[in-house]
């Protein structure tokens, strides 16, 4: 960890600067309740649609909420959310992937029905999906994961069928090694690498999916804040209080922005052509460096 | 070709009747009772009994699939229960609005994108190409319904430049297809700029060089036209993805079109006219990929070639 940690800053400052960030808006939900703020719900119709100031920094929404406090618990629930999201599909696509790569028989079916799902339009499934389970959390974390696995499926059984026919695998089968550790030791620990990079661009994308949700009124019901749901309420202040609409977008803006620049600054460092080329350029100029002397001091 | 055609016309009949069963099955099987979810759970017992039968709910779940798609291949889409007539005049309505918003939409991304995929690739790490990373990255991570909010905020309310009022003038189209259009046009960039990248490495393009051609000759007639192929690809499959965006894109601008229908059809539990609205929503995208496979063998001989070979 500490090694990617040191790459990171070495090699993509853009990247570390997102970690930054990332742990700051994750703090911040964490410690929500033991930081300075007013409670998220408390009403006071005299400072209603105040524009940012000293006691409310972000302002206030149409009822006197302070948006500072509900932009950081609204990072609570959209956090949560995408969390779940991550979780489930990772865990869905790991089990669909392993099986559709290791066991031919699974496999023709499985793409089969993945494929199907794949082609239909993300957004669109997740709304027929939440229209037909019902709004709240539990259901649009199921909607969401359901749209976002088969991608994970799909990269799960890539890695799975390629490593099925390395020579390790193969030992472990002559060894008479069984399915389940042969998969889970031998070719899920070296999948691991796609999949981390794919569940931080799944975490990004739910917390999309999540905030078109709840603006379109079908994520997590108000009174409960979510970035969606703040905006779906400050859409129409947007005239007489702009600061209302700016924080909670921009809010995620920064996260999935962050989680993006993250996962592709994994995949980049993590990628073995990526680091070959760096390994070949790295003895190259030391070769370089050898055959040429550098000259001396005067 | 003409037997490619037909082939390729076809094969969408099973994706058609994959994405016809899994939007039945998605509102018909899910846990839910559709009933229930029609009279927002205020029913009593007998009246859930009797919209049951009003919607056919009560027949066997394979009679339902069968007797839909039946009726579905008729052009009988049901009859809409929020305003009372058949959802495929509802369709017809609300259709054109929303085409016309995907196809600006996709305008605006496909020449924004290749233009910047172009410029990013003939000097790659310079100003232009960073400026399209910035805009890839931003379109995958601004939400579509804040753009649009911004741009309203930016360009109506404090410039007062554009009109913030929904119609049918080619400025109140402005907004709407920008805010669509930014996520394909950065995807499309990124795609033109590696593939032009990549073409202007071969010896065509080096022989092309060599005999004397200016430059803009070089990429325009030699490079770009053999660089599109991954591009059409990528317009294909961001042009189904536009026509799902509407939904959202067509809820902040008030827009009258079909993603507003799906919208409004949830919030008034308007379960024929949503079941339709998304098949249609979802056939747009399959047909989208089918007419990206057809222009292929305009684009490229040696596929047609190929084509006429299997053929």
């Amino acid at each position: 960890m500490e090694h990617f940690l040191r790459a990171l800053v070495r090699r993509r400052p853009i990247a570390a600067a997102a970690v930054a960030v990332l742990a700051v808006i994750v703090l911040a939900a964490v410690l929500a309740p033991v930081l300075a703020l007013p409670a998220p719900d408390r009403f006071d119709m005299s400072a209603r649609l105040a524009p940012p100031s000293l006691a409310h920094p972000f302002g206030t929404d149409n009822f006197g909420r302070d948006v500072l406090s509900r932009v950081v618990y609204s990072a609570r629930v959209s956090l949560l959310i995408g969390l779940g999201v991550m979780v489930v599909s990772t865990a869905a696509g790991t089990l669909a992937g392993l099986a559709a790569g290791y066991y031919r028989r699974i496999d023709g079916p499985a793409m089969r029905v993945l494929d199907g799902l794949m082609s239909f339009p993300a957004i669109l499934l997740a709304i027929a999906l939440v229209a037909a389970l019902g709004v709240g959390a539990r259901n649009e974390i199921i909607a969401i994961a359901l749209v976002y696995f088969p991608r994970t499926a799909r990269i799960v059984r890539a890695s799975t069928l390629t490593l099925k026919q390395r020579a390790f695998v193969e030992a472990a089968v002559a060894l008479g090694e069984g399915d389940r550790r042969i998969l889970t030791v031998h070719i899920l620990r070296n999948a691991l690498t796609p999949l981390i990079v794919q569940s931080t661009f799944v975490f990004a994308e739910a917390i999309l999916a999540d905030a078109a949700l709840s603006f379109l009124g079908l994520g997590v019901r108000p009174p409960t804040p979510t970035w969606g749901n703040m905006l779906d309420d400050a859409h129409i202040y947007i005239e007489t209080a702009p600061w209302f609409v700016v924080f909670p977008g921009v809010a995620i803006v920064l996260t999935v922005l962050s989680l993006n620049l993250v996962g592709d600054a994994v995949r980049d460092l993590a990628d073995p052509y990526a680091v070959a080329g760096r390994r070949a350029r790295a003895a190259r100029d030391r070769r370089l460096s050898r055959a040429v002397p550098k000259p001396a001091q005067e | 070709m003409l037997r490619f055609l037909g082939r390729r016309v076809l094969a969408t009949v099973p994706a058609l009747l994959g994405v016809y069963t899994l939007v039945f099955f998605v509102l018909h099987v899910l846990p839910s009772d559709p009933a229930l979810l029609i009279s927002e759970g205020s029913a009593s017992e007998s009246q859930l009994e009797s919209l049951r039968h009003e919607y056919g709910l009560d027949r066997p779940l394979w009679r339902q699939y069968a007797d839909e798609l039946g009726a579905l291949l008729r052009g009988r889409l049901g009859r809409s229960i929020r305003y009372g007539e058949p959802v495929s005049r509802l369709i017809r309505s609300f259709l054109p609005a929303t085409l016309e918003l995907a196809l600006v939409g996709l305008g605006i991304a496909v020449v924004l994108g290749i233009a910047l995929g172009t410029l990013a690739a003939l000097r790659p790490h310079g100003w232009i190409d960073n400026l399209s990373t910035i805009a890839a990255l931003s379109g995958v991570s601004i939400p579509s319904f804040w753009l649009g909010l911004m741009l309203i905020f930016v360009f109506s309310l404090s410039l007062g430049w554009l009109p913030v009022t929904t119609g049918t003038s080619w400025q109140q189209l402005i907004m709407p297809a920008v805010t669509l259009g930014l996520y394909s046009t950065g995807v499309i960039s990124r795609l033109a700029r590696s593939s032009l990248v990549q073409t202007l490495q071969l010896e065509y393009v080096v022989t092309a060089r060599a005999k004397g051609l200016p430059p803009h000759a070089v990429v325009l007639r030699h490079a770009l036209r053999n660089s599109l192929i991954p591009v059409v690809t990528i317009i294909g499959v961001e042009l189904g993805n536009l026509l799902s965006g509407t939904v959202v894109v067509e809820t902040v601008f008030a827009r009258p079109g079909l993603g507003r229908l799906i919208v409004d059809s949830i919030t008034y539990r308007d379960y024929p006219a949503l079941q339709a609205a998304l098949l249609v929503a979802a056939c747009g995208y399959v047909l989208a990929n089918a007419l990206v496979d057809v222009s292929y063998c305009y684009l490229d001989p040696r596929i047609r070639d190929a084509q006429a070979s299997y053929g």
